[in-house]
């Protein structure tokens, strides 16, 4: 797959992971795991790259006698899911045409 | 591999790097461990799972930025002394000089590179701008009645045209690895960098 396009969706993925309620990296790593393999190394930039992004923020919470980070949707974040959707549905136009002279050649 | 171990390795690949972005990272990789773990994993399971140290320190070096490494790089690891502050002074004609010729030697190392997508990109506007300019001097021969000539001139015309097609794919390719080398140089600096911190 293409990088821009594939970095563009593992980052609407990672905000769907925290959409509902606060969570931490392993977490968010197993809830995509059924839909999409993701490194640690890999989620790790797109965290940064959100919180950059002012799309989520982070907090530090004990947990179990440490300290987990939580990753807490923004605002921001939530705007972007639902840009995705919107640029997804242009997405689908395009492969339906596409798909369709796939047809037409045969 | 332990974690302990994964960390230290981890610590030392990233050696070179700000401090802050290096425990940050030790943080995360740190979690991820305990995290799965606690999810009932042995640790050097855990430890497998959250991928090759090797491999997370070449992808690190690669998204920090080279200004903010070589910032990390010149910053005094304490405060400078009083007679080290006279020395840099007085050797700048030297140390000022090297880093400057440093820059200069890899400005022009790019420039030789980008050299070539100019160059191959201005024969690729010639052979267009022939193949416009001489269809359009043809027509006007043919107009005023020049036909053989001027059928000619489109002929050399569409010559160039195919020349500029067939060509485009050489300045495709050219572009991609013009492209590809100024990456590879960018990570072969970072990596300077890097390596002279760690043998020091």
């Amino acid at each position: 797959m293409d990088i821009q396009l594939k970095r563009g969706l593992l980052d609407v993925c990672v905000l769907a992971a925290i959409k509902d309620e606060d969570s931490y990296g392993y977490k968010i790593i197993k809830d995509m795991s059924p839909y999409i393999e993701l490194s640690e190394s890999t989620l790790y930039t797109i965290l940064k790259r959100l919180e950059m992004a002012d799309m989520l923020t982070v907090r530090s919470a004990e947990h179990g006698g440490r300290l987990r980070k939580y990753y807490h949707i923004t605002d921001v974040g939530l705007r972007r899911i639902e840009e995705f959707k919107e640029e997804w549905k242009e997405i689908m136009s395009i492969y339906q045409f596409v798909t369709k002279e796939d047809h037409v050649d045969e | 591999m332990n974690k302990t171990e994964f960390l230290v390795r981890l610590q030392q690949g990233l050696t070179g790097l700000p401090q802050e972005d290096i425990d940050e990272r030790l943080n995360f990789y740190n979690e991820m461990i305990s995290d799965r773990m606690e999810d009932g994993l042995g640790e050097e399971e855990a430890v497998a799972c959250v991928g090759d140290v090797d491999e997370i320190v070449a992808q690190t070096i690669a998204e920090i930025p080279l200004p903010k490494l070589m910032c990390e790089r010149v910053k005094p690891k304490r405060r400078l002394r009083a007679w080290e502050i006279v020395l840099l002074a007085l050797g700048s004609p030297i140390w000022l000089s090297l880093l400057i010729a440093f820059f200069a030697i890899v400005i022009s190392i790019y420039a030789v590179i980008w050299s070539l997508f100019v160059y191959v990109w201005a024969i690729e506007v010639i052979f267009i701008g022939v193949a416009l300019g001489g269809s359009f001097i043809g027509s006007i021969m043919i107009l005023k009645g020049n036909v053989s000539t001027g059928i000619a001139q489109i002929g050399f015309a569409v010559m160039s045209l195919g020349f500029a097609i067939a060509f485009y794919y050489v300045c495709k390719a050219t572009t991609r690895f013009v492209v590809f080398l100024t990456k590879k140089i960018a990570a072969g600096i970072k990596a300077l960098f890097i390596r002279k911190e760690r043998t020091e």
